[in-house]
């Protein structure tokens, strides 16, 4: 989801930046609350950064002979809500945009809103939605998981598709750019669904330490 | 049991991420986004970027070596909290 640097049009780039500066600030204020609220509750949060850190480093080979990324996004998501992750991401891209000049700091914006605010609200919801539809925990946290890292590729086609729209119009345009990324997209979004589902597992494992931080409801 | 399904869960992971290499070996393996970003310059040949990084990566081994250092440290925490939390599991049994 990594729009390159000065790849968005100024008017769209700041749009963007506009959108996403609230959730910005937001996740900040979560962020602060959640270190507060003592070491454990410090650490937990530690685990989901450092998940979206290491995981949202390493571009997997796809069927298609393409690679991309997972996000890593939707793990916190589900423990500490949506808002958190606003800012987490904000943490990564800024850093990948400084030293490895991947994505920008003037499409952070845009980059920001696909990956952290539309991807940990994709995976807060599907969980919700996936857990009320009966379905067992595991198998809410696989989907809630996918539909984040896919839904945020989804977004920067809608990104792309608007920006770029050249004489074919922004939903053509749109489904262009989609047709680029989900074919790669959507194995890397099955693995970081196992993948989640597995650092659940090893969490569950600890359920006393859970229980120290109130998070009794993803045992 | 437990084990025995995060072991299939590594196993699924792994094998996600092999495959490909072996069905589709002769594929250039680049990256998606950097796909978008040669349709941009396909089909908007004079887009010029407004703005460029401050600091670019000499080489793509410099470029991985960036890379590598996020994944392991992530990965370096990630071990931390795990073993820490073993280690209260297996000092409260005591």
């Amino acid at each position: 989801m990594h729009i390159m640097e000065g790849f968005l049009p100024k008017a769209y780039a700041l749009f963007w930046w506009v959108l996403y500066m609230p959730f910005l600030i937001m996740g900040m204020k979560k962020l602060k609350n959640g270190l507060e609220k003592g070491h454990d509750n410090k650490l937990l949060i530690g685990l989901v950064a450092a998940f979206t850190f290491c995981i949202s480093a390493l571009k997997i080979p796809s069927v298609v002979g393409s690679c991309s990324h997972p996000t890593g996004i939707g793990l916190g998501a589900i423990l500490f809500g949506p808002l958190m992750m606003a800012f987490i991401a904000a943490i990564v891209l800024l850093l990948q945009a400084l030293i490895l000049s991947h994505g920008g700091i003037t499409t952070l914006g845009a980059n920001g809103f696909s990956m952290g605010v539309v991807g940990p609200f994709a995976a807060f919801f599907a969980y919700k939605l996936a857990l009320k539809s009966g379905l067992s925990k595991k198998v809410a946290i696989f989907i809630a998981a996918f539909s984040s890292n896919f839904l945020t590729y989804v977004m920067t086609s809608i990104q792309l598709g608007t920006a770029f729209s050249g004489q074919e119009g922004v939903v053509l345009s749109t489904l262009k750019y989609l047709s680029i990324f989900s074919l790669t997209q959507l194995p890397i979004a099955i693995l970081e669904g196992f993948l989640t589902v597995l650092i659940f597992n090893l969490l569950r494992e600890n359920k006393e330490q859970i229980r120290l931080v109130g998070m009794e409801e993803i045992l | 049991m437990k084990t025995k399904q995060n072991l299939i869960l590594i196993g699924i992971v792994i094998l996600l991420a092999i495959t490909p290499l072996i069905i589709n070996p002769n594929s250039e393996y680049k990256g998606a986004d950097g796909a978008a970003q040669d349709q941009i310059i396909l089909e908007y040949p004079d887009y010029e970027p407004w703005f460029t990084p401050f600091f670019e990566p000499a080489s793509g081994e410099i470029e991985s070596f960036f890379f590598s250092m996020q994944a392991a440290i992530g990965a370096g925490f990630i071990a931390y909290f795990f073993g820490r939390m073993k280690g209260r599991q297996d000092n409260a049994k005591h």
